[in-house]
């Protein structure tokens, strides 16, 4: 029998928690990949956060640390200043990420750490129940924004790419999707460069995966990404936001 | 051995760190405890160490969990009000069973309070230094020369039991410039095969975490930590005796209040009044086995602390109640004067002897009553 598909080495086999539809699964396998196939696997450390991904340290093979919620960047920062040859990365959601450590991403990136952020944004807080979520759009119901999220009481969502990519420190910051084929296929080559910037003592790289949250947003699987489609990819533009490597950030880097 | 130097007590506690072989120090500036940032970000770089200024003492708590995490001797150091943002990190460190070094300087509160020297965070690092069922080491130097000796000993004893541990000083011993000579630094850490490393693919892959969702599992867990914390109370506490052989009146003070009171027995002692001291140097554990020895051989207690009374109920928990414990005491940033203890002993030795008056009355007068009258 030929062998056609087999789960990565970069992943143990602990069954995934997760929901039926959830991101995290695709996510998980994209990063175990990519460990694998940059041959870092067993140089890596990864800091899981506080949110559904807590238990993201049983199912990466790697070994793992478990921060406390928010502190993955800072938990990250202490691991790579210990361990400069190992690659670490954090792997966030949008509460943990964008609002309880709104402090700690920003200032990881503006030291320009050398590490790997992969920050999952589904626009809704999934473990705790579906409560609004920095990345919440506008007038979106959750369990906590009952009559739609109100921009005058509850303020605007944060697009956290654009604002990581004004400060000097990022190195790399680019939006991808979990919604469709080609997408992912795109995320998974952001992840890869993000890992290759680290080996290559690039600096600070942050991937934004948008994420579908079908329980918390009360939808079927097929739905929720038809949801992400028509909701949140609008609001957040996929793309690369920064880039040091590239030529034209090189350029731009040469005439300041 | 080194030679006698003086310096300020922040900078001789991070100097030791570095003799103790401690690489990484992730710090945030707060008065009284300023100087040892100061001191991290010169002399790191000279040995190839980390100094970090944290964006936040949450943030700086949490570098040390990484780097606790991945095997390295790994620091932080604040004062009161920083210590009550990095207590989250400590509930972690503690229940992730992660060895490190927690220095807290303390000056007078409660909220942002102000600048001068207290002991007013003794219940916070002896009973709740974090949220949930766990105990930190703490160590409480009374002098320039104990800000850095207990550094290696606070790092040994962590390493030891694979948990946090506090130096709890004051702005008084902070700042105050004394001599002392370095312990000859002989640094051995022992294996940590539980540290993140990477697996390099020849090992199962080590988990660092805190999370037990099933109960039974965490309670587990929690009991375990505890049998732990029962070999450290009964291994590891450390106190200082001083003219405790002939005392009345026993004084109990740690840190720079053990050094007012030192002045004061002194002071008592030429009234003729025999008064001695006992100074905790570890306040977690507590040695409450010895304290409750010596009230069996004195009249009185008297506990002096820079707080409205905090290490006093552990005192009165050590005695069981069988002898009264007074208290003297200063707060917000105020310091006893030697006097001011003085006068404390001297009120107690008038009130001792006016006890032990009334008791042999009372003996006789029990004799004297007459029957039907007794029970009244």
């Amino acid at each position: 029998m030929k062998t056609i598909y087999k789960k990565s080495e970069g992943l143990t086999d602990v069954p995934l928690h997760y929901c039926p539809g959830c991101s995290h699964g695709i996510i998980h396998k994209l990063i175990a990949e990519t460990l694998v196939e940059l041959d870092v696997l067993g140089k890596a450390i990864g800091v899981a956060p506080v949110g559904c991904a807590v238990k993201a340290y049983d199912y990466f093979d790697a070994d793992m640390v478990q921060a406390p919620h928010g502190r993955g960047p800072a938990v990250a920062t202490g691991l790579k200043r210990a361990r400069p040859e190992s690659i670490v990365f954090s792997y966030q959601g949008d509460g943990d990420l964008a609002a309880i450590g709104t402090a700690e991403i920003i200032h990881a990136a503006a030291r320009g750490e050398n590490i790997t952020v992969i920050f999952v944004n589904n626009a809704i807080y999934g473990m705790t129940g579906g409560q609004m979520a920095p990345t919440t759009l506008p007038g979106q119901v959750t369990q906590t924004s009952p009559y739609g999220r109100d921009v005058n009481t509850a303020g605007y969502p944060i697009r956290v790419c654009e604002l990581l990519s004004t400060l000097d420190g990022t190195a790399y910051a680019e939006r991808v999707s979990m919604d469709s084929v080609p997408n992912i296929r795109k995320a998974k080559k952001a992840i890869k460069k993000a890992f290759e910037n680290q080996i290559n003592n690039i600096g600070f790289s942050i991937v934004e995966i948008l994420a579908a949250c079908p329980t918390n947003l009360g939808l079927s699987p097929v739905k929720a990404y038809e949801w992400m489609k028509e909701n949140l990819l609008p609001y957040y533009p996929l793309g690369c936001y920064k880039d040091k490597t590239s030529a034209k950030n090189q350029e731009q880097s040469i005439a300041v | 051995m080194d030679e006698r130097i003086m310096m300020k007590g922040n900078e001789a506690l991070a100097e030791a760190a570095i003799r103790a072989g401690c690489r990484h120090f992730f710090g945030y500036p707060i008065t009284p405890q300023t100087e040892i940032n100061a001191y991290m970000a010169k002399h790191m770089p000279k040995v190839g160490g980390t100094y970090l200024q944290a964006e936040s003492e949450i943030a700086a708590i949490n570098m040390v969990l990484g780097a606790a995490s991945a095997g390295v001797r790994a620091m932080t150091s604040s004062s009161s009000v920083g210590i009550s943002l990095k207590t989250e990190g400590i509930s972690y460190l503690a229940a992730s069973d992660l060895p490190c070094l927690i220095v807290n300087i303390m000056r007078g509160g409660p909220g942002l309070g102000g600048i001068q020297p207290s002991q007013a965070d003794y219940f916070q690092a002896v009973k709740a230094p974090g949220h949930g069922d766990l105990h930190i080491l703490v160590l409480a130097p009374s002098t320039v020369q104990e800000m850095a000796g207990l550094v290696f000993l606070a790092f040994d004893l962590a390493e030891k039991y694979r948990m946090p541990a506090m130096i709890l000083g004051d702005g008084l011993l902070g700042q105050m410039m004394e001599p002392l000579t370095f312990p000859e630094a002989t640094v051995t850490q022992p294996e940590k095969p539980w540290a993140l490393t990477g697996h390099g693919n020849k090992r199962p892959h080590n988990i660092v975490s805190s999370l037990h969702l099933d109960p039974a599992e965490l309670e587990r867990t929690v009991r375990e930590r505890f049998a732990k914390y029962e070999e450290i109370k009964a291994k590891e506490p450390r106190w200082e005796e001083y003219l405790t052989n002939d005392a009345d009146i026993l004084i109990i003070a740690y840190g720079a209040s053990s050094r007012a009171a030192k002045s004061a027995i002194s002071g008592a002692r030429r009234k003729g009044v025999r008064v001695g001291m006992l100074r905790p140097v570890t306040l977690w554990p507590f040695p409450e086995k010895r304290i409750k020895e010596l009230s069996q051989e004195v009249s009185s207690i008297l506990v002096v602390e820079m707080s409205m009374g905090q290490m006093v109920d552990d005192v009165r928990l050590a005695v069981e109640c069988r002898l009264p414990v007074h208290f003297c005491g200063r707060t917000g940033g105020m310091v006893p004067t030697p006097d001011e203890i003085e006068a404390e002993i001297m009120r107690i030795t008038a009130k001792d002897r006016n006890a032990a008056g009334r008791r042999n009355y009372e003996i006789n007068s029990e004799i004297s009553i007459p029957e039907g009258r007794a029970g009244k």
